[in-house]
């Protein structure tokens, strides 16, 4: 990416810049960091209300299997995902990541069965990878459509859904990690609960041409303010929601970053489909007898944000190194500085004292449970 | 006098001793601050060595001594409630007094018009 005019826009670009967005490059697109309401105010507004975010740039796939059969696509997204995919209900989505033969994580994404296929949302950072790896490894069975040709958007917040509820009631009665398809403003979409918030909120899949109406709609509430990727980050921070290449990569494996719960008992050792994807022997030995490191939430005492990559040391001289800092910042809802990083499993536990050094300073931190806030999911 | 610096400070000169804080332009740049670490009084500085620490939700950004000389007093004010420096970055959001080690240098230093149009 060598200048500006390489950038790829969303369906709501110009929108952003209508409301005043700064604009940054992520991910090879060009977009808004924050409105004029500024990150600290955009955060708390969202927990207070309800934030909508343009997340466009992220991949919209769909997986059909060549038999026209939901079980053998199910079957086939198996080989990749250490996820529970072929026992997953009609109309509901759950988390999983693609995994490397060495255990490590090439992706994290969100999975939803939709009658015969699954329609699949990856990181737009790593989305022509993702297609290219389930391409290779299972293009003989299923076909992989890129929805290149719609918008992504989440509403955020305990009032969202009132907001979307305007549109369309219905959504009032989704459960979290419900998928419904809805017509919002008369237009088909496809609505999730969920988000990356810790919020309870939604994601609106939309047809591109229709992405601005619909996302006008909603911003006329007078609940609903327009939120960056700036508030986006210390939002899912608070929530210890993993940003992928910072807190996971090819380099972590699921149960080092925590995420053991998102491998579901079918796919354990004893299960009835146990193993059988990328780095089985790693990730299945690691849950049975543990890792050497652990991610863990991190809490400075002081009031000075703590940002990766910074060292992690169990005494206040920095003799021994024990780890580092692999997401951090302020967190506004926290009101203090909140940070997240792998730390030696022997430093591991809640309450454990440990040290990092900021600009020629030992800075006490303390490991803490994650999130940092009370996640408002409606189960 | 107040003078400014291409690194977007603000420094209002009182005989050998200037009042610095960071211009309304960097104030509004760098977004709501949420910690600020100032220097300790009687430390001394050389122009463009890392004097105060600012950081937003987002970032850490330094902020540079912009002559040489020795901090006199700092505004504690900020490190308490950092927002001040978003809600009045040129007033009741200052950073430190620097006792100049040399008057003359305020010479070399932006005008007003100069620096609004750095900014333009």
């Amino acid at each position: 990416m060598n200048d500006q005019t390489a950038l790829k826009t969303t369906p709501l670009h110009a929108l952003h810049l209508s409301l005043g967005a700064r604009m940054v490059p992520f991910a090879g697109y060009d977009m808004p960091v924050q409105y004029p309401l500024g990150v600290l105010k955009e955060h708390l507004h969202t927990r207070a209300a309800a934030g909508l975010f343009d997340v466009s740039h992220m991949g919209q796939l769909i997986v059909r299997a060549r038999s026209g059969r939901y079980e053998d696509a199910a079957l086939a997204m198996e080989s990749l995902v250490p996820v529970d995919i072929l026992g997953l209900a009609d109309g509901r989505q759950r988390y999983g990541f693609l995994t490397d033969a060495n255990g490590g994580i090439l992706d994290d994404l969100m999975l939803t069965r939709r009658d015969d296929h699954l329609f699949v949302v990856v990181n737009a950072g790593c989305k022509a990878a993702d297609i290219a790896h389930i391409e290779r490894h299972i293009g003989d069975r299923c076909e992989i459509e890129v929805l290149e040709d719609r918008a992504l958007i989440a509403l955020q917040g305990p009032r969202a859904v009132e907001a979307l509820a305007e549109l369309w009631a219905d959504v009032a009665a989704m459960k979290f990690m419900d998928v419904r398809h809805c017509r919002l403003h008369d237009v088909s979409c496809l609505v999730s609960r969920s988000g990356y918030s810790g919020e309870d909120g939604y994601e609106i899949s939309i047809p591109a041409s229709y992405a601005v109406d619909i996302a006008q709609r909603l911003l006329e509430h007078p609940d609903v303010q327009p939120i960056g990727l700036g508030a986006r980050d210390s939002l899912r921070l608070e929530a210890g929601l993993c940003l992928y290449g910072n807190d996971i990569d090819t380099t972590t494996s699921p149960i080092e970053a925590g995420l053991e719960w998102a491998i579901q008992k079918a796919r354990r050792a004893g299960g009835a489909r146990e193993g059988g994807f990328p780095g089985t022997s790693r990730i299945l030995a690691e849950l049975e007898n543990g890792t050497a490191r652990r991610r863990v939430g991190l809490k400075p005492e002081g009031k000075a944000p703590v940002r990766p990559p910074a060292r992690l040391y169990a005494d206040a001289e920095g003799s021994a190194e024990i780890g580092h800092v692999t997401s951090g910042g302020f967190g506004p809802s926290a009101e203090s500085p909140v940070a997240m990083g792998y730390v030696t499993t022997s430093h591991a536990a809640p309450g454990t004292r440990i040290f990092t050094e900021i600009r020629g300073k030992f800075l006490p931190l303390t490991v803490t449970p994650l999130p940092f806030i009370k996640p408002t999911y409606k189960r | 006098m107040l003078k400014f610096t291409a690194e977007h400070e603000w420094l209002q000169i009182d005989g050998d001793v200037a009042t610095v804080g960071i211009t309304a332009h960097a104030a509004e740049q760098l977004g709501d601050l949420v910690f600020v670490e100032l220097p300790d009084v009687g430390s001394r500085f050389d122009k463009g060595a890392d004097a105060a620490t600012v950081e937003s939700v987002k970032a850490a950004s330094e902020v540079y001594c912009p002559l040489d000389g020795e901090i006199t007093e700092v505004n504690e004010a900020i490190v308490a409630d950092p927002s001040l420096v978003n809600s009045d970055p040129q007033g009741a959001g200052w950073f430190f007094k620097l006792k100049l080690k040399n008057r003359a240098d305020v010479d070399g230093l932006l005008d007003e018009s100069a620096y609004k149009e750095l900014i333009a």
